[in-house]
């Protein structure tokens, strides 16, 4: 048995790192990708016919696919044949009981980030009844929602209440043969999120507590679907600065953003997935296909991400900028440590007139990681006038790691203007000495180094999360130097 | 305050410093004069503790403690400052927020509460406005695009700021104009105390014209060849720095 197999087999099975045990419930299915197990995910889901059709055909498409190797990274080859595709929620038997059953490292990590003691149990995985009155809290949102005429549920109920909007979005954006990873998504995923924000409604929340709330357990292979129809607009955070334990080790999501005319939709992420050990060992494969459509005039989408966690990284928040005066911003912090790899970055496609995009790109390697930033910039023969400003910044902690820019261009209309900044960086000793003399210690001087680094994407965060990200940062390279 | 004893510095195994003697007593101002690569700018690097700088032997003692035992920024909090000759910019941290974490880390080991927001703020436009700086410039990032002159007057602002018992000013002239020498020179004479002593490194006597030092040392070659007083800086803007480099040859030589 090779040894991605291993990595990969029975993950049921396995004993979990931070003292759990999981057993293979009967909810679990075997090991194992056919169209079998396709029906089978779909009919545990009692979905109607033309999803599974859909399923189906995303799964012939997978088959007669290659796994991509241009990414800048390695790993053994996975065994697509041994991954479980389909575990039912999990039984509170199977869980810690409570946080004295957790990995004390694990619960001291959430003390450095701030995270409010309540919501430690729920990301610790510890089984409590109705989770710090998470019910209750959901219910309350959803009513304000519901008000506004926001529709914010599961993808699997969406399917279920509002057939018609998702059969008309879904895959319009990533198609289900767009690539290897979201053919495989668009097979199998599990489940994921569904906003809707009707015409002229300015969503009334940012959509993130909520979610932080209710993101445990989405799965492997998640799917989320946004559309903003005309002038709505809407704020949605992914994910979590805690970092999260999961045992699945190849998540495979897929994100489908629709602006149409004057909509704005702004999405943030913080990725955390558990990295590996310090020798590289296990971490989360992280293989990400995330795409907006700026499909009406002057809307606009906006990427954020905080990238930290995982052992591999792969994935290029992208904007199709199809509507006049459509824009596209991509605002990306990439942290590589110890044995992580990271390949990321963003395409912008301008499609229309006067189309714009801007990409913020910072990336930290330290230890002996690897990150990389690979960006398209595309400008179609129609674009008249289209801009593009790119700015990619790397910095090295240390000179074991390294750092790569990809960047490509494409323009086919002469009245584009496109501009491309790159520097690279070592963070300075002289820096860290100037502050050092100042009485403040190398690992504050290290964050603050750091967090100046990274200010321009921060601040395209949301204020809470914008703090966290901030303590996340320090967290993650606590130690790399000095 | 501050006494160094027989120190003896190698930087990339070359020896820069060969024996140093300097007394520095609570209240006074030293001022240490010296040619291009006579080692001034080490000493101060050592003093505040910079890395790659290899102690071969002797020793420095600051308030009693022993000061090469301690890290950088125990240094600072205990009252070490240095007036960078070279402010290094830091990117995307805001000066005031740098500041506002470096007071507090000093106050908090003086055992004093840290400052809040409102009474930091206060305090630093009180100390900001003699030195003429546009307030604008402490919401930029650290010594970010600062002209030459606005990076010396920030340090003189951070030294008024965090109120240190040891300054060392590095080559803090120049650089300067005559007018911005000035405003920096009123700077430090506002801080200048019986408390607090005062160790200015310069090539020029200019500055001295402005801080007037108790006592005036000239480095050369590694080591403090002539001590005197404020006349000494006179005789040697008269008589160059080849003077004092060939008495003290002979005083080598002859066994003095």
């Amino acid at each position: 048995m090779s040894s991605a197999t291993d990595q990969f087999e029975g993950l049921a099975s396995q004993e979990y790192k931070y003292g759990f045990v999981t057993d293979i419930d009967q909810e679990t299915l075997a090991p194992g990708l056919s169209e079998d197990t396709v029906r089978f995910i779909s009919a545990k889901k009692s979905e109607p016919r033309w999803l599974l059709d859909w399923r189906l055909k995303a799964f012939r498409n997978w088959q007669e696919m290659q796994e991509p190797r241009w990414p800048n990274v390695s790993y053994p080859r996975i065994d697509y044949q041994s991954i479980s595709y389909y575990a039912a929620p999990k039984s509170a038997d199977d869980r810690p009981k409570s946080l004295d059953e957790v990995d004390p490292e694990l619960l001291a990590t959430y003390e450095k980030l701030g995270i409010p003691l309540e919501e430690r149990a729920a990301l610790a995985g510890v089984a409590v009844d109705a989770v710090f009155d998470s019910v209750s809290v959901a219910t309350t949102f959803r009513e304000r929602l519901a008000d506004a005429g926001v529709i914010f549920m599961s993808i699997s109920e969406a399917v279920r209440e509002h057939p018609d909007l998702v059969r008309r979005y879904l895959g319009s954006v990533v198609p289900p043969s767009d690539n290897f990873f979201a053919a495989l998504n668009s097979a199998v995923f599990s489940d994921g999120s569904f906003v809707f924000i009707p015409k002229g409604v300015a969503c009334p929340m940012e959509l993130s507590t909520y979610f932080r709330i209710n993101a445990m357990n989405t799965g492997q292979f998640e799917r989320t679907l946004i559309v903003a129809e005309e002038g709505a607009t809407v704020s949605y955070l992914e994910g979590c600065t805690a970092p999260m334990r999961d045992e699945n080790q190849l998540h495979a999501a897929v994100v489908e953003l629709v602006a149409l005319d004057d909509a704005r939709i702004k999405y943030s992420t913080v990725q955390n997935w558990y990295p590996g050990d310090k020798d590289g060992k296990g971490g989360i494969y992280n293989f990400v296909t995330k795409r907006g459509a700026c499909r009406g005039r002057n809307s606009k989408i906006s990427w954020t991400q905080v990238e930290t966690g995982s052992a591999i990284t792969w994935k290029y928040p992208s904007c199709i900028l199809i509507g006049d005066n459509s824009i596209g911003e991509f605002y990306s912090v990439a942290v590589t440590n110890n044995h992580q790899q990271a390949d990321t970055g963003t395409k912008m496609i301008h499609i229309g007139k006067n189309t714009s995009s801007t990409i913020v790109s910072k990336g930290i390697s330290a230890g002996v990681s690897n990150n990389s930033y690979r960006g398209l910039v595309k400008i179609m023969p129609k674009a008249e006038g289209a801009r593009n400003f790119s700015q990619c910044d790397s910095m090295l902690m240390g000179d074991r790691c390294g750092a790569h820019t990809f960047p490509y261009l494409e323009v086919r209309n002469k009245s584009a203007q496109v501009e491309h900044e790159a520097t690279t960086s070592k963070i300075g000793e002289d820096q860290i000495f100037y502050l050092n003399q100042r009485g403040i210690e190398t690992e504050d001087a290290v964050s603050m180094i750091v967090n100046g680094f990274c200010k321009e994407v921060f601040r395209e965060l949301p204020m809470e999360f914008a703090v966290e990200a901030q303590k996340l940062l320090s967290v993650s390279l606590e130690g790399s130097v000095g | 305050m501050l006494s160094i004893r027989d120190l003896r510095v190698n930087v990339d195994g070359l020896e820069i410093l060969r024996g140093v003697n300097l007394d520095v007593e609570t209240g006074s101002v030293h001022a240490i004069m010296g040619p291009n690569g006579s080692g001034k700018s080490t000493l101060a690097s050592v003093l505040a503790g910079r890395d790659g700088y290899e102690v071969v032997s002797g020793s420095v003692t600051y308030k009693g403690q022993d000061l090469l035992d301690m890290d950088p920024e125990v240094r600072a909090r205990e009252g070490v400052f240095l007036a960078f000759q070279y402010p290094v910019e830091i990117p995307g941290v805001n000066t005031m927020y740098f500041l506002r974490e470096a007071l507090n880390a000093v106050r908090k080991h003086r055992g004093q509460d840290e400052l809040t927001a409102g009474e930091f703020l206060r305090l630093a436009r009180k100390r900001v406005r003699p030195l003429g700086i546009d307030p604008d410039m402490l919401k930029r990032a650290v010594n970010e695009g600062f002209s030459g002159g606005e990076k010396k007057r920030s340090e003189i602002f951070q030294m008024a700021m965090l109120e240190p018992a040891l300054g060392i000013l590095d080559e803090t002239d120049s650089g300067l104009d005559i007018d911005a020498l000035k405003v920096v020179a009123d700077g430090v004479n506002a801080l200048r105390s019986p408390e607090r002593a005062f160790v200015a490194i310069t090539h020029y006597q200019r500055l001295l014209e402005y801080i007037v030092p108790d006592r005036v040392h000239v480095l050369a070659n590694g080591r403090i060849v002539r001590s005197g007083d404020k006349a000494l800086a006179l005789e040697l803007e008269e008589r160059g720095y080849g003077w004092v480099e060939e008495t003290a040859q002979q005083e080598v030589h002859s066994g003095v």
